[in-house]
């Protein structure tokens, strides 16, 4: 008997929950906050549904009810994706070690 | 593009999406994993130009969106203010949370271009897998907005609550449930509406009852949703990054909740039923309020104190980020150490109002990282210590929380500031913080209360410690 495909998703998914516990709990408390900016900037990687949704048009029809739902969803995850990993460089480039021959 | 190729380079993605992650195990390596998460997703988005493979003029739109999109998210990251961080994670909360709702509605409404059977007929686990990640997305999304009008101070802080509020919560999440089953046995349009619209409700039900000070807790809450309703949106799609990245966000927030109600001492329900710091706290405060004689200080004597110190502790809270005083306490902290002061920071779990906050604020004001430590790190060096600077915290540091049973903190961490040879304790007045709760620390022997704005009174004491 063949195994139905969503078992491999799920199987996929929980283990990746444990990847996510696990990494998770190395991240140094001092980095908490990008930790927030750069989760929200990946799980913006929704917008690969957007981009389907927003394609879903048929011949010569750009804009059907389902795609206009699809390309406010790209302006949305575009502006997480670009201000997410942008915000959160801009906040480590800010991370600095003590200088030693400052003092 | 085979499918089997795009899903392999989906999975690579994920796979960066993670290294992203594993990077901030150490400021060093955190730079190199923002790339490896870039990397991760322009992977992603190119695999699904290259997958669709429909390059008709629609595609310029999806450019355009994109770049118009990019160009908003672009200017919002390099012109916010590192004060306002809380309420931008919080906005950027809210936009997943909305996209993951549009996805849906886009795929309910043609799933024949996801490959979801067609419209009326759709497959049951993919109708299932559609209405999580449109109830979780519209929770996300109202929850953030009302998490994000309370941190920027357009909605007060103050937790909203009302008479049979639980009730109707749960009420509402069990409809949502029965929603979700007979639009699974209908394929019912107007049931999905409707399943959308309560979502979006109870969302914004669960947050208004939670205070100000609670947001760390809630902000991480969220986080952890926005991942949720990612990873519900992959499974509709059927999409191992989206999975990859839905699990990990998800346990991230999970995880950043959990270690913001340790901070706390108190539970998560607790957090979530909220009304924390509410009626029945204040008015107990106002019980006991017998004046008790305080010492007042001014910069003068605070300049004093830590000239004549060999070791001065900086123990930063929301207070000061609100006065924006980060870069003239490092101004203050260099004029100490040139004085051969040995200066460290303190930093509570819960200080600020989103994990890490007080972090940022220090490292914007060129603070380094390695002078900067955590509750646990440091607790045991007030006792050695002959300063310590509170500037803009106070539940973290009643002592209240060791020593009162009774207390609404008792048995929260928190630092052991009382334990230094003098405290100078920054403030605006006597009023208690979030908690209602008075401070014991004010009225010690060995605290000098300097009452005034946190700026101005650090930049009065780098004057003082001049002359």
């Amino acid at each position: 008997m063949e195994v139905d495909p969503f078992i491999f998703r799920l199987s996929i998914f929980i283990l990746s929950i444990f990847i996510g516990y696990y990494v998770v709990w190395s991240v140094t408390p001092s980095l908490h906050t990008p930790l927030m900016s750069v989760t929200n900037a990946i799980s913006s990687v929704i917008i690969v549904g957007a981009i389907i949704a927003a394609l879903s048009g048929s011949d010569g029809v750009i804009f059907s009810s389902s795609s206009i739902f699809g390309f406010l969803a790209i302006v949305l995850a575009a502006i997480n994706i670009f201000g997410g990993f942008l915000v959160t460089q801009r906040m480590l480039a800010m991370y600095k070690k003590k200088k030693k021959d400052k003092y | 593009m085979s499918a089997n190729i795009s899903a392999i380079l989906y999975l690579i993605s994920g796979v960066l999406f993670i290294l992203a992650l594993r990077g901030l195990s150490s400021p060093e390596t955190s730079r190199k994993g923002n790339l490896f998460g870039i990397i991760g997703m322009v992977i992603a988005i190119t695999v699904t130009f290259l997958s669709v493979g429909n390059f008709s003029s629609g595609f310029i739109y999806v450019l355009i969106f994109l770049a118009i999109g990019g160009g908003i998210g672009a200017f919002i990251a390099y012109r916010i203010p590192m004060t306002a961080m809380p309420e931008l994670v919080a906005g950027f909360h809210s936009l997943v949370g909305l996209a993951a709702v549009f996805v849906a509605i886009s795929a309910f409404i043609k799933p024949e271009a996801f490959g979801l059977g067609t419209s009326g007929n759709i497959k049951l686990a993919s109708l299932i897998e559609m209405a999580i990640g449109a109830a979780v997305g519209a929770i996300t999304f109202s929850g953030s907005v009302i998490a994000f009008l309370k941190l920027q101070g357009i909605m007060s802080g103050v937790p909203i609550t009302f008479k049979g509020q639980h009730a109707l919560n749960a009420l509402i999440l069990v409809s949502i449930i029965v929603l979700t089953f007979y639009l699974c046995s209908t394929q019912s349009a107007s049931l999905f509406w409707v399943l959308i619209a309560v979502s979006f409700l109870i969302g914004f039900l669960i947050i208004i009852p939670i205070g100000g000070a609670d947001m760390p807790v809630v902000i991480s809450m969220l986080n952890s949703y926005s991942g949720w309703a990612a990873a519900g949106i992959g499974f509709t799609l059927e999409n191992t990054a989206l999975i990859i990245t839905g699990a990990l966000v998800g346990s991230s927030g999970a995880i950043l909740s959990y270690i913001m109600c340790k901070g706390m001492n108190r539970s998560f329900f607790n957090v979530i039923l909220g009304g924390f710091g509410a009626t029945e706290q204040q008015s107990d405060g106002d019980k006991n309020k017998e004046q008790r004689p305080v010492k007042n200080g001014n910069a003068d004597d605070a300049a004093f104190l830590m000239k004549n110190a060999s070791s001065v502790i900086i123990v930063p809270g929301y207070g000061m980020a609100v006065a924006q005083a980060q870069h003239a306490l490092r101004e203050m902290v260099d004029t100490l150490k040139k004085l051969d002061i040995k200066v460290s920071y303190a930093i509570h779990p819960v200080a600020g109002r989103m994990p890490g906050h007080m972090n940022v604020l220090l490292a914007e004001a060129n603070v380094p990282y390695d002078e900067v430590f955590e509750l646990e790190e440091i607790n045991n060096d007030f006792a050695n210590a002959d300063v310590a600077y509170v500037i803009g915290a106070n539940d973290v540091t009643n002592p209240v929380a060791k020593t009162d049973p009774q207390s609404p903190i008792y048995g929260m961490p928190v630092l052991d500031v009382e334990k230094c040879k003098s405290v100078l304790f920054v403030k605006r007045s006597l009023s208690p913080g979030y908690a209602g709760i008075d401070n014991d620390l004010f009225y010690k022997e060995n605290t000098l209360m300097l009452f005034g704005d946190a700026k101005k009174m650090t930049e009065e004491i780098i004057k003082n410690l001049g002359s």
